[in-house]
């Protein structure tokens, strides 16, 4: 399976950007920038305690996610980062959020959890790449899951 | 909690509070340095003058699974506009974890000017103590470090097993669930870098966790520490002792506490920890 070939336009734009940047500190910063555009899910989807079907299994952040149907065969996605130093996956949240939220069900079902490794490079441990990469783990078994559902008659 | 004076440690000078931080921002013969598990934290605010040094970039090789070396040592101080003269004060997310292990990186290098802001950023944030974006600046320095010394104060494998062979003292700071095998990383972490679970024959279980006051990230006074590790597991501060979790942060800590707080005289933090432990073939694991 080519995990990249359907995925969505604004990822792999955003992607392409980071790989552009070379210099730990400005990568850090656009990193941290995203972080701070992180939205948290509206009271209208879910309200704390967040169900637990909803939690990021193995996610130190203690993350969140839900996929909304939308029109189109499209997912509105929403995050949650309990941990208040979890930097990191509100970061993640917030571009996963911003890169696939609105797209179809099939390209988000696509993209593959090595795009944290695009993202933060390096810049982070063993453990908490792994938790990061739950989080997209977890965006693209919602998306497979819709997708099962779809095509059960 | 009572005063870091009060607290009766055998070297309370290594401890320093958020009230002396506070007051000391400006000092230039003070640099704070920030090391956190998170290395975003440090970008969305940290405290005013304070350099980021990250584990995984600053103080670890980025080839060998080992430490930087004496250059790489010598061209970080000169980054962070360290001389050998600085009082560097270490601070960080996660009770002071990684700032104990940058602490004890210094220490391979002799830089014995060094404390660490008791209660770490928990304790900082939750006093509203001001936060900045503002990266500083600082001249880069010279500094001529000595050659790394990992004798002291730094354990390998081969020492560990003879360490088990005479039947000296080991400290297991991980939790009773990756202690007994249970899991390989702490509870809510992804289970990973290890393809056994256990412990080291002998080690005995004293959590990391049991030396700090989870609610404010400070640390327990002398006399609840010795509660913790003479009365309850036993060790005696003219021991031979090895202090080990799954990379060596956690029991960067423990070592922290043994030879600073308590006065432990040879304490040692095996880095290569579980990790390595978990990994080794046909060594001994005990559940």
């Amino acid at each position: 399976m080519n995990d990249t070939a359907a995925v969505p336009a604004k990822l792999t734009g955003l992607l392409e950007a980071f790989d552009g940047v070379t210099d730990t500190e400005e990568r850090m910063s656009m990193l941290a920038s995203y972080a701070g555009r992180y939205r948290e899910v509206p009271p209208s989807v879910a309200h704390r305690p967040y169900p637990e079907e909803a939690r990021v299994p193995f996610c130190e952040s203690e993350a969140f996610v839900w996929a909304l149907p939308g029109p189109g065969g499209t997912l509105t996605l929403h995050f949650a980062v309990e941990n208040p130093s979890g930097v990191s996956a509100k970061a993640l949240a917030a571009i996963l959020e911003k890169t696939l939220s609105g797209a179809k069900a099939e390209e988000i079902a696509s993209v593959n959890p090595d795009i944290v490794t695009r993202l933060f490079r390096q810049n982070i441990s063993m453990g908490k790449g792994m938790g990061l990469m739950g989080i997209v783990q977890r965006v693209r078994d919602l998306a497979n899951s819709t997708l099962r559902e779809r095509s059960t008659p | 909690m009572s005063a870091i004076s009060e607290r009766k440690y055998v070297h309370p000078d290594v401890l320093v509070s958020t009230d002396w931080v506070d007051q000391n921002v400006k000092n230039t013969g003070v640099r704070l340095v920030e090391s956190n598990e998170d290395t975003l934290l440090y970008s969305t605010g940290h405290i005013p003058g304070a350099v980021h040094v990250d584990w995984t970039n600053d103080l670890n090789d980025q080839v060998r699974r080992d430490y930087i070396t004496k250059a790489g040592f010598e061209a970080l101080m000169s980054r962070c506009g360290i001389t050998p003269e600085t009082t560097v004060v270490f601070y960080g997310d996660k009770n002071n974890w990684w700032a104990c292990y940058a602490f004890w990186v210094f220490q391979l290098f002799g830089h014995t000017r060094a404390r660490v802001m008791d209660g770490g950023r928990l304790k900082w944030e939750k006093e509203g103590k001001q936060l900045t974006k503002e990266t500083p600046a600082y001249p880069k320095t010279t500094y001529r470090a000595r050659e790394r010394d990992d004798a002291k104060i730094r354990a390998f494998r081969d020492d560990v097993m003879k360490h088990i062979g005479a039947h000296k003292p080991l400290v297991d700071v991980r939790s009773p669930e990756e202690y007994t095998g249970q899991r390989l990383h702490m509870p809510n972490y992804p289970n990973e870098g290890a393809l056994r679970g256990g412990h080291i024959p002998g080690a005995k279980n004293v959590p990391w966790s049991m030396a700090v006051r989870t609610d404010t990230g400070e640390f327990k006074p002398a006399e609840e520490l010795e509660s913790i590790y003479l009365a309850g597991a036993g060790l005696k501060p003219d021991q031979d002792i090895i202090a080990y979790c799954r990379i060596g942060e956690r029991s960067s800590l423990t070592w922290f506490v043994l030879t600073y707080l308590m006065g432990f005289a040879n304490v040692r933090n095996y880095d290569g920890s579980w990790t390595e432990w978990g990994n080794l073939v046909n060594v001994p694991i005990e559940k």
